[in-house]
Protein backbone atom coordinates (compact mmCIF):
# COMPACT_ATOMS: atom_id res chain seq x y z
CA UNK A 1 0.00 0.00 0.00
CA UNK A 2 1.52 3.10 -1.31
CA UNK A 3 0.81 5.96 1.59
CA UNK A 4 0.67 10.03 1.64
CA UNK A 5 -0.98 12.89 2.46
CA UNK A 6 -2.25 14.07 -1.23
CA UNK A 7 -3.18 11.63 -4.03
CA UNK A 8 -3.59 13.36 -7.36
CA UNK A 9 -5.77 11.54 -10.06
CA UNK A 10 -4.02 13.03 -13.10
CA UNK A 11 -0.40 13.58 -13.94
CA UNK A 12 -1.53 16.54 -16.27
CA UNK A 13 0.13 20.36 -16.15
CA UNK A 14 -2.35 20.90 -13.34
CA UNK A 15 -1.49 17.78 -11.29
CA UNK A 16 2.21 18.81 -11.59
CA UNK A 17 1.74 22.62 -10.17
CA UNK A 18 -0.59 21.35 -7.06
CA UNK A 19 2.12 19.22 -6.15
CA UNK A 20 4.47 22.12 -5.80
CA UNK A 21 1.54 24.09 -3.93
CA UNK A 22 1.19 21.39 -1.50
CA UNK A 23 5.18 20.68 -1.20
CA UNK A 24 5.00 24.71 0.03
CA UNK A 25 2.44 23.26 2.97
CA UNK A 26 5.05 20.25 3.23
CA UNK A 27 2.85 17.84 2.33
CA UNK A 28 3.79 15.07 -0.03
CA UNK A 29 2.20 14.15 -2.70
CA UNK A 30 1.46 10.47 -5.29
CA UNK A 31 0.42 10.62 -8.71
CA UNK A 32 -1.67 8.22 -10.40
CA UNK A 33 -2.15 8.41 -14.31
CA UNK A 34 -3.27 5.61 -17.02
CA UNK A 35 -0.82 7.07 -19.28
CA UNK A 36 2.78 5.97 -19.33
CA UNK A 37 4.46 9.28 -18.76
CA UNK A 38 3.63 12.74 -16.95
CA UNK A 39 1.76 15.47 -18.98
CA UNK A 40 -1.86 14.41 -19.58
CA UNK A 41 -3.06 15.92 -22.95
CA UNK A 42 0.04 18.28 -23.13
CA UNK A 43 2.05 15.16 -24.02
CA UNK A 44 -0.29 12.64 -25.51
CA UNK A 45 -2.38 15.07 -27.60
CA UNK A 46 -0.33 18.23 -28.00
CA UNK A 47 3.23 17.94 -27.44
CA UNK A 48 4.93 20.19 -29.82
CA UNK A 49 1.64 23.07 -30.27
CA UNK A 50 2.59 26.56 -28.61
CA UNK A 51 0.88 27.80 -25.69
CA UNK A 52 0.81 31.95 -25.38
CA UNK A 53 -1.43 32.43 -22.43
CA UNK A 54 0.92 31.04 -19.60
CA UNK A 55 1.91 34.10 -17.40
CA UNK A 56 5.36 35.35 -18.00
CA UNK A 57 5.91 32.61 -21.07
CA UNK A 58 5.20 34.80 -24.39
CA UNK A 59 5.23 31.11 -25.63
CA UNK A 60 5.84 27.92 -24.76
CA UNK A 61 5.61 24.50 -26.34
CA UNK A 62 3.40 22.05 -24.44
CA UNK A 63 5.90 19.54 -23.80
CA UNK A 64 8.16 21.81 -22.81
CA UNK A 65 5.84 23.11 -20.27
CA UNK A 66 5.37 19.72 -18.79
CA UNK A 67 9.21 19.69 -18.44
CA UNK A 68 9.44 23.01 -16.63
CA UNK A 69 6.43 21.98 -14.51
CA UNK A 70 8.64 18.44 -13.25
CA UNK A 71 11.52 20.77 -12.56
CA UNK A 72 9.73 23.04 -10.70
CA UNK A 73 8.37 20.45 -8.13
CA UNK A 74 10.98 17.85 -8.36
CA UNK A 75 12.21 19.55 -4.82
CA UNK A 76 8.93 17.97 -3.20
CA UNK A 77 9.59 14.51 -4.51
CA UNK A 78 6.41 13.44 -5.99
CA UNK A 79 5.88 9.86 -6.46
CA UNK A 80 3.90 7.97 -9.62
CA UNK A 81 2.07 5.33 -10.60
CA UNK A 82 2.22 5.48 -14.36
CA UNK A 83 0.16 3.67 -17.02
CA UNK A 84 -2.67 2.45 -14.49
CA UNK A 85 -5.86 4.69 -14.16
CA UNK A 86 -7.36 4.44 -10.82
CA UNK A 87 -10.90 2.62 -10.39
CA UNK A 88 -12.07 2.67 -7.46
CA UNK A 89 -11.97 4.95 -4.40
CA UNK A 90 -13.01 3.79 -1.23
CA UNK A 91 -12.87 5.86 2.29
CA UNK A 92 -12.11 4.11 6.00
CA UNK A 93 -11.20 5.34 9.59
CA UNK A 94 -11.37 9.23 7.84
CA UNK A 95 -8.32 7.97 4.78
CA UNK A 96 -9.17 7.44 0.77
CA UNK A 97 -8.06 4.35 -0.71
CA UNK A 98 -7.32 4.35 -4.49
CA UNK A 99 -7.02 1.24 -6.18
CA UNK A 100 -5.64 1.26 -10.22
CA UNK A 101 -7.08 -1.22 -12.77
CA UNK A 102 -3.26 -3.10 -12.18
CA UNK A 103 -4.55 -3.52 -8.23
CA UNK A 104 -1.94 -0.86 -6.93
CA UNK A 105 -3.67 0.28 -4.08
CA UNK A 106 -3.08 3.87 -2.84
CA UNK A 107 -4.17 5.62 1.15
CA UNK A 108 -4.55 9.17 2.29
CA UNK A 109 -6.66 11.60 3.66
CA UNK A 110 -7.06 13.59 0.70
CA UNK A 111 -7.75 13.08 -2.93
CA UNK A 112 -7.47 15.55 -5.35
CA UNK A 113 -9.14 14.80 -9.03
CA UNK A 114 -6.74 16.69 -11.89
CA UNK A 115 -8.30 14.13 -14.14
CA UNK A 116 -8.37 16.35 -17.24
CA UNK A 117 -10.06 14.93 -20.13
CA UNK A 118 -10.50 12.00 -18.05
CA UNK A 119 -8.90 8.47 -18.42
CA UNK A 120 -7.36 7.82 -22.90
CA UNK A 121 -9.07 5.01 -23.96
CA UNK A 122 -9.35 3.41 -27.34
CA UNK A 123 -11.12 4.76 -29.66
CA UNK A 124 -13.80 1.93 -30.71
CA UNK A 125 -15.44 2.01 -33.98
CA UNK A 126 -19.42 1.72 -34.02
CA UNK A 127 -19.46 -1.88 -35.02
CA UNK A 128 -22.91 -3.53 -33.75
CA UNK A 129 -22.09 -6.34 -30.59
CA UNK A 130 -18.10 -5.51 -31.04
CA UNK A 131 -18.00 -4.92 -27.34
CA UNK A 132 -19.12 -8.60 -26.90
CA UNK A 133 -16.16 -9.64 -28.86
CA UNK A 134 -13.37 -7.89 -26.54
CA UNK A 135 -11.35 -10.53 -25.26
CA UNK A 136 -12.25 -13.08 -27.54
CA UNK A 137 -10.91 -11.88 -30.97
CA UNK A 138 -10.88 -8.61 -30.78
CA UNK A 139 -8.24 -6.20 -29.03
CA UNK A 140 -7.67 -2.29 -29.25
CA UNK A 141 -4.65 -2.86 -28.21
CA UNK A 142 -1.45 -4.77 -29.17
CA UNK A 143 0.29 -5.72 -25.62
CA UNK A 144 2.15 -8.31 -26.69
CA UNK A 145 2.72 -9.14 -30.04
CA UNK A 146 3.38 -12.94 -29.47
CA UNK A 147 0.10 -13.14 -28.80
CA UNK A 148 -0.79 -13.44 -31.72
CA UNK A 149 1.84 -16.16 -33.06
CA UNK A 150 0.46 -17.79 -36.13
CA UNK A 151 -2.70 -16.07 -36.16
CA UNK A 152 -4.94 -14.82 -38.76
CA UNK A 153 -5.13 -11.06 -38.13
CA UNK A 154 -7.43 -8.41 -39.37
CA UNK A 155 -6.10 -4.74 -38.68
CA UNK A 156 -8.06 -1.39 -39.34
CA UNK A 157 -7.36 2.00 -39.59
CA UNK A 158 -4.49 4.33 -41.23
CA UNK A 159 -2.65 5.85 -38.62
CA UNK A 160 0.72 5.49 -37.88
CA UNK A 161 -0.05 2.77 -35.34
CA UNK A 162 -1.82 0.64 -37.56
CA UNK A 163 0.64 1.13 -40.02
CA UNK A 164 3.92 0.27 -37.25
CA UNK A 165 1.96 -3.00 -36.21
CA UNK A 166 1.37 -3.95 -39.04
CA UNK A 167 5.10 -4.02 -40.51
CA UNK A 168 6.47 -5.28 -36.75
CA UNK A 169 4.09 -8.26 -37.19
CA UNK A 170 5.18 -8.87 -40.56
CA UNK A 171 8.95 -8.40 -40.48
CA UNK A 172 9.10 -10.28 -36.64
CA UNK A 173 7.39 -13.16 -38.87
CA UNK A 174 4.87 -13.63 -36.00
CA UNK A 175 1.30 -13.34 -37.72
CA UNK A 176 0.37 -16.39 -40.67
CA UNK A 177 -2.16 -14.17 -42.64
CA UNK A 178 -2.21 -9.79 -41.91
CA UNK A 179 -4.48 -7.59 -43.74
CA UNK A 180 -5.10 -4.43 -43.18
CA UNK A 181 -7.84 -2.21 -44.08
CA UNK A 182 -8.26 0.97 -44.30
CA UNK A 183 -11.22 4.07 -45.44
CA UNK A 184 -9.26 5.53 -48.35
CA UNK A 185 -6.56 4.45 -50.83
CA UNK A 186 -3.81 6.76 -49.20
CA UNK A 187 -1.85 7.05 -45.54
CA UNK A 188 -1.07 9.57 -43.34
CA UNK A 189 1.30 8.09 -41.52
CA UNK A 190 5.36 8.51 -41.96
CA UNK A 191 6.32 8.51 -45.30
CA UNK A 192 8.65 5.20 -44.95
CA UNK A 193 5.98 3.58 -42.91
CA UNK A 194 3.60 3.80 -46.04
CA UNK A 195 6.37 2.26 -48.29
CA UNK A 196 7.00 -0.10 -46.33
CA UNK A 197 3.18 -1.33 -46.09
CA UNK A 198 3.10 -0.56 -49.97
CA UNK A 199 5.86 -3.13 -50.51
CA UNK A 200 3.91 -5.55 -48.44
CA UNK A 201 1.04 -5.01 -50.11
CA UNK A 202 2.58 -4.90 -53.64
CA UNK A 203 5.26 -8.37 -52.30
CA UNK A 204 1.80 -10.30 -51.41
CA UNK A 205 2.71 -10.21 -48.01
CA UNK A 206 -0.35 -9.06 -46.99
CA UNK A 207 -3.53 -8.53 -48.03
CA UNK A 208 -4.18 -4.47 -48.27
CA UNK A 209 -8.08 -3.64 -48.73
CA UNK A 210 -8.33 -0.08 -49.54
CA UNK A 211 -11.59 2.40 -49.78
CA UNK A 212 -13.50 -0.44 -47.26
CA UNK A 213 -14.29 -0.69 -43.45
CA UNK A 214 -14.95 -3.45 -41.30
CA UNK A 215 -18.85 -3.26 -40.55
CA UNK A 216 -19.63 -6.39 -38.96
CA UNK A 217 -18.57 -9.58 -36.86
CA UNK A 218 -19.26 -13.23 -36.98
CA UNK A 219 -19.02 -15.60 -33.99
CA UNK A 220 -17.61 -18.73 -34.55
CA UNK A 221 -19.26 -22.03 -32.85
CA UNK A 222 -17.23 -21.22 -29.79
CA UNK A 223 -18.67 -17.56 -29.34
CA UNK A 224 -15.76 -16.14 -30.50
CA UNK A 225 -14.60 -13.85 -33.11
CA UNK A 226 -14.64 -15.92 -36.47
CA UNK A 227 -15.19 -13.39 -39.14
CA UNK A 228 -15.30 -9.95 -39.72
CA UNK A 229 -17.38 -8.38 -42.23
CA UNK A 230 -15.65 -5.79 -44.79
CA UNK A 231 -17.63 -3.78 -46.94
CA UNK A 232 -15.93 -2.31 -50.01
CA UNK A 233 -17.18 1.04 -51.20
CA UNK A 234 -17.37 -0.16 -54.85
CA UNK A 235 -17.35 -4.13 -54.61
CA UNK A 236 -20.12 -4.01 -51.27
CA UNK A 237 -20.15 -6.66 -48.33
CA UNK A 238 -17.39 -9.33 -48.32
CA UNK A 239 -16.95 -11.96 -45.13
CA UNK A 240 -13.24 -13.05 -43.68
CA UNK A 241 -12.65 -15.62 -41.73
CA UNK A 242 -10.02 -14.24 -39.00
CA UNK A 243 -8.62 -15.40 -35.65
CA UNK A 244 -8.09 -11.48 -34.28
CA UNK A 245 -9.53 -8.36 -35.14
CA UNK A 246 -7.36 -4.97 -34.04
CA UNK A 247 -9.09 -1.87 -34.56
CA UNK A 248 -6.15 0.50 -34.39
CA UNK A 249 -7.71 4.29 -34.15
CA UNK A 250 -5.68 6.66 -31.68
CA UNK A 251 -7.53 7.60 -28.03
CA UNK A 252 -9.69 9.20 -26.59
CA UNK A 253 -10.50 10.52 -23.65
CA UNK A 254 -13.48 9.42 -21.34
CA UNK A 255 -14.53 10.25 -17.62
CA UNK A 256 -13.97 6.65 -16.91
CA UNK A 257 -14.75 5.00 -13.17
CA UNK A 258 -14.68 8.62 -11.55
CA UNK A 259 -18.23 9.04 -12.78
CA UNK A 260 -19.10 6.05 -10.54
CA UNK A 261 -17.26 7.55 -7.02
CA UNK A 262 -20.60 8.84 -5.82
CA UNK A 263 -19.28 12.36 -6.90
CA UNK A 264 -21.95 15.31 -8.18
CA UNK A 265 -21.68 14.62 -11.69
CA UNK A 266 -22.54 17.66 -14.74
CA UNK A 267 -21.89 18.01 -18.18
CA UNK A 268 -19.62 15.15 -17.70
CA UNK A 269 -17.62 17.18 -15.29
CA UNK A 270 -17.32 17.46 -11.83
CA UNK A 271 -18.88 19.93 -9.52
CA UNK A 272 -17.17 21.88 -6.96
CA UNK A 273 -17.28 24.61 -4.49
CA UNK A 274 -15.25 27.53 -5.67
CA UNK A 275 -14.30 28.14 -2.12
CA UNK A 276 -11.74 25.68 -2.35
CA UNK A 277 -12.82 23.27 -5.16
CA UNK A 278 -14.03 20.36 -2.94
CA UNK A 279 -16.65 18.00 -4.14
CA UNK A 280 -19.90 16.70 -2.53
CA UNK A 281 -17.77 14.38 -1.01
CA UNK A 282 -15.44 15.39 2.01
CA UNK A 283 -11.79 15.22 1.18
CA UNK A 284 -12.17 14.86 -2.59
CA UNK A 285 -11.37 17.94 -4.40
CA UNK A 286 -11.26 18.18 -8.45
CA UNK A 287 -8.95 20.89 -10.41
CA UNK A 288 -8.51 21.72 -13.57
CA UNK A 289 -10.59 20.29 -16.73
CA UNK A 290 -12.13 17.83 -14.94
CA UNK A 291 -14.43 20.18 -12.57
CA UNK A 292 -17.19 22.65 -13.48
CA UNK A 293 -18.78 25.42 -11.67
CA UNK A 294 -20.77 28.83 -12.58
CA UNK A 295 -18.04 30.87 -14.75
CA UNK A 296 -15.62 27.80 -15.36
CA UNK A 297 -13.14 28.42 -17.88
CA UNK A 298 -10.95 25.51 -19.21
CA UNK A 299 -7.66 27.04 -19.07
CA UNK A 300 -4.63 25.78 -17.68
CA UNK A 301 -3.76 29.13 -16.30
CA UNK A 302 -7.36 28.77 -13.72
CA UNK A 303 -6.38 25.05 -12.71
CA UNK A 304 -3.06 26.26 -11.45
CA UNK A 305 -5.28 28.58 -9.06
CA UNK A 306 -7.98 25.79 -8.23
CA UNK A 307 -5.14 23.29 -7.32
CA UNK A 308 -3.51 26.16 -4.74
CA UNK A 309 -6.87 26.94 -2.94
CA UNK A 310 -7.73 23.09 -2.60
CA UNK A 311 -4.54 22.15 -0.86
CA UNK A 312 -4.99 24.95 1.46
CA UNK A 313 -8.25 23.48 2.03
CA UNK A 314 -6.52 19.89 2.47
CA UNK A 315 -3.86 21.35 5.01
CA UNK A 316 -6.61 22.16 7.36
CA UNK A 317 -8.14 18.41 6.84
CA UNK A 318 -5.02 17.23 7.67
CA UNK A 319 -3.76 18.68 10.39
CA UNK A 320 -7.14 20.26 11.93
CA UNK A 321 -5.31 21.80 14.91
CA UNK A 322 -2.25 23.36 13.33
CA UNK A 323 -1.80 26.83 12.48
CA UNK A 324 -1.32 27.65 8.92
CA UNK A 325 -0.32 31.01 7.17
CA UNK A 326 0.28 31.84 3.26
CA UNK A 327 4.15 32.56 3.10
CA UNK A 328 5.92 33.41 0.17
CA UNK A 329 8.54 32.04 -1.72
CA UNK A 330 10.59 35.08 -2.29
CA UNK A 331 11.09 35.40 1.62
CA UNK A 332 11.10 31.76 2.37
CA UNK A 333 12.75 30.32 -0.77
CA UNK A 334 11.76 26.90 -1.03
CA UNK A 335 12.79 24.09 0.77
CA UNK A 336 12.30 20.42 -0.19
CA UNK A 337 11.67 17.10 1.08
CA UNK B 1 -18.17 47.58 -52.44
CA UNK B 2 -20.79 45.60 -50.20
CA UNK B 3 -20.11 46.70 -46.52
CA UNK B 4 -18.87 43.83 -44.54
CA UNK B 5 -21.00 41.24 -42.61
CA UNK B 6 -20.09 41.60 -39.20
CA UNK B 7 -22.32 38.00 -38.19
CA UNK B 8 -23.78 35.65 -40.73
CA UNK B 9 -26.09 32.58 -40.76
CA UNK B 10 -25.25 29.61 -39.94
CA UNK B 11 -27.76 26.61 -39.96
CA UNK B 12 -26.88 23.43 -37.74
CA UNK B 13 -29.09 20.42 -38.23
CA UNK B 14 -28.80 18.33 -34.96
CA UNK B 15 -28.55 14.44 -34.63
CA UNK B 16 -32.49 14.63 -33.97
CA UNK B 17 -33.14 16.43 -37.68
CA UNK B 18 -34.08 19.56 -36.18
CA UNK B 19 -32.22 22.56 -37.98
CA UNK B 20 -31.08 25.38 -35.69
CA UNK B 21 -30.50 28.66 -36.66
CA UNK B 22 -27.39 30.54 -35.47
CA UNK B 23 -26.00 34.04 -35.79
CA UNK B 24 -22.47 33.60 -35.92
CA UNK B 25 -19.91 36.64 -35.64
CA UNK B 26 -17.51 37.38 -38.09
CA UNK B 27 -15.22 39.40 -36.29
CA UNK B 28 -14.30 36.62 -32.88
CA UNK B 29 -12.38 34.75 -35.05
CA UNK B 30 -14.73 31.75 -33.86
CA UNK B 31 -15.40 28.51 -36.12
CA UNK B 32 -17.93 26.05 -36.29
CA UNK B 33 -17.41 24.30 -33.59
CA UNK B 34 -16.68 26.97 -31.15
CA UNK B 35 -20.16 28.87 -32.08
CA UNK B 36 -22.13 25.33 -31.77
CA UNK B 37 -20.74 25.15 -27.95
CA UNK B 38 -21.65 29.31 -27.05
CA UNK B 39 -25.20 28.03 -28.48
CA UNK B 40 -24.91 25.16 -26.18
CA UNK B 41 -25.45 22.33 -28.81
CA UNK B 42 -24.21 18.65 -27.84
CA UNK B 43 -20.68 19.40 -29.88
CA UNK B 44 -17.79 18.29 -28.13
CA UNK B 45 -14.79 19.83 -29.09
CA UNK B 46 -12.94 17.89 -26.68
CA UNK B 47 -9.19 18.79 -28.22
CA UNK B 48 -9.97 22.47 -27.97
CA UNK B 49 -10.09 23.09 -31.53
CA UNK B 50 -6.53 21.27 -32.77
CA UNK B 51 -8.47 18.67 -35.25
CA UNK B 52 -7.11 16.27 -32.60
CA UNK B 53 -9.95 14.66 -31.66
CA UNK B 54 -13.04 14.65 -34.41
CA UNK B 55 -15.83 15.06 -31.98
CA UNK B 56 -16.64 18.36 -34.22
CA UNK B 57 -17.15 16.04 -37.07
CA UNK B 58 -19.91 17.31 -39.74
CA UNK B 59 -21.14 16.82 -43.17
CA UNK B 60 -21.46 19.96 -45.62
CA UNK B 61 -24.74 19.91 -46.87
CA UNK B 62 -25.19 23.04 -48.83
CA UNK B 63 -22.80 24.11 -51.99
CA UNK B 64 -20.60 26.30 -50.04
CA UNK B 65 -17.24 26.56 -51.00
CA UNK B 66 -14.75 25.88 -48.18
CA UNK B 67 -10.90 26.10 -48.31
CA UNK B 68 -9.13 22.84 -48.59
CA UNK B 69 -9.01 20.64 -45.74
CA UNK B 70 -5.49 20.57 -44.41
CA UNK B 71 -3.67 17.28 -44.06
CA UNK B 72 -4.11 17.35 -39.95
CA UNK B 73 -7.58 17.66 -40.69
CA UNK B 74 -7.39 14.87 -43.23
CA UNK B 75 -5.31 12.77 -40.68
CA UNK B 76 -7.95 13.01 -38.05
CA UNK B 77 -10.32 12.40 -40.04
CA UNK B 78 -8.63 8.93 -40.72
CA UNK B 79 -8.97 7.71 -37.32
CA UNK B 80 -12.93 8.76 -36.86
CA UNK B 81 -15.95 7.04 -38.11
CA UNK B 82 -19.03 7.68 -40.02
CA UNK B 83 -16.82 9.57 -42.28
CA UNK B 84 -18.28 10.57 -45.73
CA UNK B 85 -17.48 12.32 -48.43
CA UNK B 86 -18.26 15.37 -46.97
CA UNK B 87 -17.55 14.95 -43.85
CA UNK B 88 -15.41 18.06 -42.40
CA UNK B 89 -14.08 19.39 -39.04
CA UNK B 90 -15.79 21.90 -37.28
CA UNK B 91 -12.97 23.41 -35.61
CA UNK B 92 -11.21 23.80 -39.30
CA UNK B 93 -14.28 25.64 -41.03
CA UNK B 94 -13.26 29.81 -39.90
CA UNK B 95 -16.45 31.74 -39.43
CA UNK B 96 -16.06 34.12 -42.28
CA UNK B 97 -18.19 36.07 -44.21
CA UNK B 98 -17.71 33.88 -47.40
CA UNK B 99 -19.83 31.17 -45.59
CA UNK B 100 -22.76 33.07 -44.77
CA UNK B 101 -25.86 30.23 -45.13
CA UNK B 102 -23.68 27.15 -44.63
CA UNK B 103 -25.81 24.43 -43.68
CA UNK B 104 -23.66 21.47 -41.63
CA UNK B 105 -25.26 18.61 -39.85
CA UNK B 106 -23.71 16.82 -36.67
CA UNK B 107 -22.21 13.50 -37.26
CA UNK B 108 -23.09 10.84 -35.42
CA UNK B 109 -21.17 10.79 -31.62
CA UNK B 110 -19.11 7.95 -31.46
Amino acid sequence: MIETDILIIGAGPVGLFTVFEAGLLKLRCHLIDSLPLPGGQLIEIYPKKPIYDIPGYPIVNAGELVDKLMEQNAVFKPAFTLGESAVSLEETDGKFIVTTNKGTQHKAPVVIIAGGLGVFEPRKPPIENLDKFEDKGVEYIIRDPEFYKGKRVVISGGGDSALDWTIYLMEHHIVSELSLVHRRTSFRGHLDSVQKVMDLANSGKIKLITEAEVVGINPDAKGHLGAVVIRHSNLGDRVQETDHFIPLFGLTPSLGPIADWGLDIEKNAVKVNTVDYSTNRQGVYAVGDINTYPGKLKLILCGFHEGTLAVQSAFARIHPNKKNVLKYTTVNGVSGF
Amino acid sequence: MAAMKDTIKVTIIDRQGAAHQLDAPTDMNMNIMEICKAYELPVEGTCGGMALCASCQVYLESDTMLPEQSDSELAMLDQAFHVKENSRLGCQIRIREEIDGIILRLAPKT
